[in-house]
Parts: C-alpha cells; structure tokens; sequence
C-alpha cells in the first residue's frame, strides 16, 4: 500500500460509515468481556438481523472506554450516547430506541469530571475503533505518521522530532525518548533492532494491557517509525504470557499490517523494510529490566546484567537495539503527525504529554485514565475518581508499585509529574496507582511489596536476594507483633544497604515502599512495636507478648 | 544424557519408545529456526509448543527440545527452572490463579484463597487428588479495578466473592 493507497482506503472507509445511520461499539476489552460483553455483541448483532438493519447499523467489538467498573460499555455514534452496565436482554430495547431518546435507564453520562478532565493521546482511539480492524485505525488517521515519516522526513528528522516533544520513557524510569534514539541511531553497525518492553509486571498496572487490546496497530506504528529513525529492520514485542487477548490482538494485527503493506518489506512502496515478531513471556517479573529481557528472547535466563554497556550500544545479541515501552511508542504516531512542539506545549515543562493511570484500590471510579502531566492527585483521585467509596477517609496513595512509594494527605494537591513524585519519595513508575483509606495499614502495605521482591528476585546478586528476604522477615516481625526497636533499626540499615548495592533496578528500589511509609507513617511502626496495636486493625499481632510493657 | 529422568509414575523414560513431542510440535519448533540468529533463542517459544500439547514439561520432553535445538540438557533445565509458567509435573485440568497482589489484597483476597483452599482440600501449589483443580497464587493479573480477581484457565472471573467459589469451582 502506498501512502496515497492509504488515504484512499481511509477515505473510503469514511464514506461506507456515512451511509450507516448508527454504529455501535461494543467494548471487547478484558475488563468488559469478563463482564460477558461477548454475549452483548452477540444480542445486539442478533436483534439487527431480526430487524433487517444490516445496511444501516453496524455492531463494532471496540477498545477500553475508561469505566471499567461500570461494563459492559455501549457507545453509539452519531449520537455519542454511552451506555453503562449493558446486558444482551438490553439490545432490543437500544436498537428500537436509535433516532429517538437514549434508553435512559442505561445512560452512563459523561459530561462528568471523569471525561472532562482526561486528555487524551495514547487512549484517543480506544473506544472508538474496532481494535481487530485495521480500516478503522486508518480511518482515523492511522499509518499516516509513518507514510509521513518515510517519504517526508529523513530519519535524523524524525529523531529531532521526538526530541523536540520533550517524551519521556513511560516503562518507569522516564529517559528521554529522544536521547535515546539518537544514541541507537548513532551507534555503528549495519544489524539493529527496536524492542517492545509489553511486559507490564508492576502489581497494580493494567495500562499496557489496554492498549495492546484496543489500539494495537498504534503500538505497531510507533515501532515502525523508531525502527526508520534509529536504522532498525527487526523488531520485538516483548508481551507478558498472563495476557492472552492482548497476544491474540497482537498477532492478527501484525499478520493484517503485513498484508496492508505497512510492515514488512518495502512498506508503502519505499525501501524501508520492518518484521515484527511477537515473543511470550513465561513469568518472571524481571524480565521486565531491559538487560534481562534481551537475555530472555535470546533463549536464557532472565536475570539482568550491569550497565553500562547499555542496550543502545550493546543490546540483543550483541547489536545495538532500541528498547521503549508500550505507551512510550503508542505515543509516538501523535508526535510524528501533530509535532514535536504540540506534544510539548501539553503537560510540564519537564514531563511533556500525558500519562496513562490505572486507578484502582478504595476509589469510587476504578479504572484506565489519561490525563495531562501536572494535573494535582486531587484531581485524579477526587474529581475523575469519584473519591474514597463508603464515606472512609483517604489516607495514601500508592504509585509506582514495588519500586514506589505511598504518598499521603498532605501532597494531594502536588502536581503529578517525574520530578515531584520523586520528590516526595515516590515515582512515576509505569503508572498503577492504588488509592488507600484509613482500613489500610501501611506496614502491611510494605510488607507486602517486600514479599514481592522477595519471590521475584531473579537471585543473581547478594544485596537484593538476602537483603529482601531480611527485610520481610523483620517487616513479618513488625505486624505479628514480636519486633523490637532495634528491629526497626536495623530494617533501615538493610534499606539503605539493598538500595546503594543492587545490581539492577528490582533490588534498588525494592526499599522504597518501606522508606516512603516510615517517612510519612512512622506512627504507626511505632503503635505495632512499642504499644503491640495495629491502628488501622489489619494486623493479627499473634506473637505480641501477653504482658506489653508500655 | 545428562541426568536420568523418571516421569510421574516412576517409570524411566529412557525406557519409553514413544517420543513426547508430537510430530506436529516438532516442525512447528523447526519453523522458528530461521527466524532467529541462534537456536537458543528458539528455547522459551520451543517449551511454549510443548507444553501447549502435553500440558507440562516431562523430563523426556526436555531432553527431546534439548535435542533439537543442539543445547546441553543442563541449559533446557537452567531456563525451565527460572521461568514460573513452566510446569514440571502435570497439573489439573482447571488451573486456579488466585491475584495476590495489592488492589486484591485491599479487596478481600485473603478470605477468599483461604475459602478456595478450604473448599478444595488442598494448599497452594497443590493438585486435588481427582486431578480436576490446581491451585496457586500469583502476582497481579491486570485486572486490579475488578478485584479481587480469579482466573481459572483462560476465565478470568471479577470482583469474586466467597459465595461465587461454588459457581466457579464447579468440576468438569
Ligand atoms: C525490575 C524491573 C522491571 C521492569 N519492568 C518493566 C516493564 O514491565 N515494562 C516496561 O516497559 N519497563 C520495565 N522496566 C524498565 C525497563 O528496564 C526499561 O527502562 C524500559 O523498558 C525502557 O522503556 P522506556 O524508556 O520507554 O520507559 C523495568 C525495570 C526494572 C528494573
Ligand atoms: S492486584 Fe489483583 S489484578 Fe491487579
């Protein structure tokens, strides 16, 4: 397909959906088809047969449409009406009522904080197209940022770009996007390649999922344009083995972009060439640093090695390879075809665009969310969350999963950004953010991200597998009520210890949900080991002596 | 070989004629070979293949990838050993994987694996003796806005509560 193909085939798509009347998307995201939104479909595809409107209505399997605690989601266009908590018995009624008032029983409004202060970018197709079709993605724009990239731009042009919109790394450490592809598009040699990190293990991160499920031909793309920019013609996505309908995607989109013509060889009729290949995880959390993810598709372990040399030089069997994140890629089609400028004129000086959360724990709304870098936690957790469900109080939360920190009260109003988050002693992380009420105790909280680290340390270094299992020993110590003070002492020598000599990333930041809650809650490590209570009434204190001396 | 191996019933699989792999798993293993530098590199998708179609990883099984992909027994083992969905002996015909993570930790997890376990007669990691159910806990499974969650084979099953477990813990 060459680029004027591809607009044609977009153009023409937009012509067959103006004879329709009415399009239905059905979310056919994991969260929505456990809620049997198969069998939504099925009804709604049924009752348009019974009523001979096959020419005018279309039913479309579409992508995450943000609520996921209110599914299945209906979304019907023209009309832009959602529809909440749908049930097969439900088509009939929705069908007969197109043209006239929404079935108001089943409105989900959303005119609501939780849309109106999302932005979004990475999610902008979600919900909007079949994610099993690539017409649609084209229809709305997709494949034009490569067709642009590749007869438009040089690739030293398309690095520039991304430099100029200030992305950074979404996989959790926030390297600037731009540094580094200009780093892999630099180094020598002929053989390079540009790899997907989609093994998104963080406890309480679900992001990566979603847009491998309902936009994956936008994750393609991104690729596609990376591996122009850095000189790459193989490409990898690394995907968690726990997803199989993000595989399934994956791989039919892969097979549909080959046959399009927008992967593969000589994509749109140029003499670039790109093959993806798609390669499972088999569980280990680790396999997520990027060193032990080259180690595992080269068919071994996957424990991580010391850095530098670093992948951009020295990566996949030797060569140099270009590894991002999921969301960092899905990004990149927008900043091709808006501008380096645009994205940066969105969200902070330093954190550039948007950020994809997955909000979950004691919130009201729990679910997928894009918004602008800089909003305030408030923001996310009381205006698009609804707020702390059953009238409880907000007491923290959690962001960055193992390697982050828990965040409390008095930081609500912080704008959320890599420099800010880190300020107060947590991270952006890859983007989970559970929200805790006062139920919660907060030595529990890190003792259970210890056990964590403890289970997924790969072993190979003596600071993160001896250091976590001490560390969890003492932290079991502290919540079944038989610790000391001088336990608590040395929990925070072994916290600084694990933290300065880890080899990578796992062990290094495997301390800092037990630093950042000793920061801001030291009270109550305090309440189990000096008055043997757990204020929040979580911990059993089994082994509390009988006589506490006070 | 490098180590002598003994299936689940104690027999010595050397003793065996049949091969474990299927003809068809092995071409769709010798399919990969040109997609790669290396022959390791074919190891993680080769176990991928034949535990598809035995349902876990043998000894003879291993020995046989180790075979075909020109690797020291040692090597196969080394990597089935580090990766935790590789299972080494079989499992029951529903694997239940109950999140252990955080969002369903906060939900009411904790009650729910002691009620599964209750229920089945068995502890984590265990198999029930009829071999229907496998139990095991593991990290979060990307449904934290749903939790607590379950998945049972493919099924994943949302905001699960102690009385669901009759629903979803029904045999076969
Ligand atoms: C223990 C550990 C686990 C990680 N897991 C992931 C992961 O699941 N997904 C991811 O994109 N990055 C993960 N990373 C970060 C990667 O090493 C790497 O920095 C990232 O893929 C780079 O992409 P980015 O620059 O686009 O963020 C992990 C790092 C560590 C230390
Ligand atoms: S914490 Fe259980 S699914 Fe994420």
């Amino acid at each position: 397909m060459t680029p004027e193909e591809l607009h044609e085939l977009a153009q023409a798509h937009l012509e067959a959906d103006k004879k329709l009347s009415h399009c239905l998307f059905v979310c056919g995201a994991a969260a929505c088809l456990a809620a049997r939104s198969d069998a939504v479909i099925e009804a709604f595809q049924a009752a348009v047969k019974a009523r001979g409107l096959e020419e005018s209505v279309a039913v479309k399997n579409a992508g995450c449409m943000g609520l996921c605690a209110l599914g299945p989601l209906v979304r019907v266009e023209p009309a832009g009406v959602l529809y909440q908590q749908v049930t097969p018995e439900d088509a009939g009624a929705i069908l007969d009522g197109l043209g006239g008032p929404p079935v108001e029983r089943l409105v989900c409004p959303t005119d609501v904080p939780f849309y109106q202060r999302q932005f979004n970018i990475v999610l902008e197709n979600s919900g909007h197209i079949d994610s099993e079709s690539l017409d649609d993605y084209v229809a709305r724009g997709g494949y034009a940022a490569l067709a642009k990239a590749l007869t438009a731009m040089t690739p030293g042009q398309v690095v520039d770009e991304v430099t100029t919109s200030g992305l950074r790394g979404r996989g959790g450490g926030g390297y600037r996007t731009g540094l580094k592809w200009s780093t892999v598009a630099k180094a020598p040699g002929q053989k390079k390649y540009v790899i997907c990190n989609a093994d998104e293990g963080d406890p309480g991160a679900f992001m990566d999922r979603s847009v491998l499920e309902s936009d994956p031909h936008r994750v393609l793309e991104g690729m596609a344009i990376a591996a122009y920019a850095v000189g790459a013609n193989e490409g990898y996505i690394y995907v968690r083995a726990e997803y199989p309908l993000a595989i399934k995607r994956l791989a039919d989109a892969i097979r549909k972009a080959q046959r399009a013509g927008v992967l593969g060889n000589a994509i749109m009729g140029t003499t670039f060439s790109f093959q993806v290949d798609l390669r499972l995880g088999a569980g280990a959390f680790v396999c997520g640093e990027e060193t032990a993810l080259i180690s595992s598709i080269e068919g071994k372990r996957g424990t991580p090695r010391p850095r530098p040399p670093y992948p951009a030089e020295f990566g996949l069997w030797g060569r140099p390879t270009l590894i991002n994140n999921v969301e960092t890629f899905a990004n990149v089609p927008a900043i091709v075809r808006n501008g380096g400028h645009w994205f940066a004129s969105i969200g902070t000086e330093k954190s550039a665009g948007t950020k994809v959360f997955a909000l979950a724990g004691r919130v009201v709304n729990t679910g997928l969310i894009e918004v602008p870098m800089g909003i305030t936690l408030r923001e996310i957790i009381y205006d698009i969350g609804g707020g702390i469900p059953e009238g409880r109080k907000f007491k923290a939360v959690q962001t960055g999963g193992p390697s982050g920190g828990c965040i409390p009260q008095q930081y609500l109003d912080m704008p959320v950004d890599y420099e800010s988050l880190a300020q107060v002693g947590s991270i952006m992380g890859s983007g989970g953010m559970i929200v805790m009420d006062e139920t919660s105790c907060m030595v529990d909280v890190a003792r259970f991200f210890m056990d964590f680290c403890r289970t997924e340390s790969c072993g190979r270094c003596v600071p993160c597998r001896v250091g976590t299992t001490h560390m969890h020993t003492l932290l079991t110590r502290i919540t079944d009520g038989s610790a000391t003070l001088d336990d608590l002492a040395l929990l925070e020598e072994l916290c600084e210890m694990v933290k300065q000599t880890s080899l990578c990333g796992l062990g290094q930041t495997a301390p800092n949900p037990v630093i950042s809650t000793l920061r801001y809650f030291r009270d109550e490590y305090l309440a189990h080991i000096v008055e043997k209570r757990c204020p929040a009434g979580v911990c059993r204190m089994t082994r509390a002596p009988k006589e506490v001396a006070v | 070989m490098a180590w002598k191996a003994t299936d689940i019933r104690g027999v010595d699989v050397e003793a065996q004629e049949t091969p474990a792999l299927s003809e068809q798993t092995v071409s769709e293993i010798r399919a990969l070979f040109d997609r790669y530098p290396t022959r390791q590199a074919v190891l993680l998708p080769a176990l991928h293949l034949a535990q598809a179609q035995i349902g876990y990883l043998p000894p003879k099984a291993l020995l046989e990838i180790a075979g075909l992909l020109e690797l020291a027994p040692a090597q196969v083992l080394d990597v089935v050993t580090f990766y935790e969905m590789y299972w080494r002996q079989p499992k029951g015909r529903k694997l239940i994987q109950v999140c252990r993570s955080m969002s369903c930790e906060l939900c009411g997890q904790v009650g729910l694996l002691d009620a599964i376990k209750a229920k089945l007669g068995i502890e984590e990691g265990q198999t029930t003796p009829d071999g229907q159910f496998t139990l095991i806990a593991v990290e979060c499974l990307a449904a934290c806005d749903k939790a607590p969650v379950v998945l049972v084979n493919e099924t994943l099953h949302e905001k699960v509560a102690v009385k669901d477990l009759d629903e979803i813990l029904k045999p076969e």
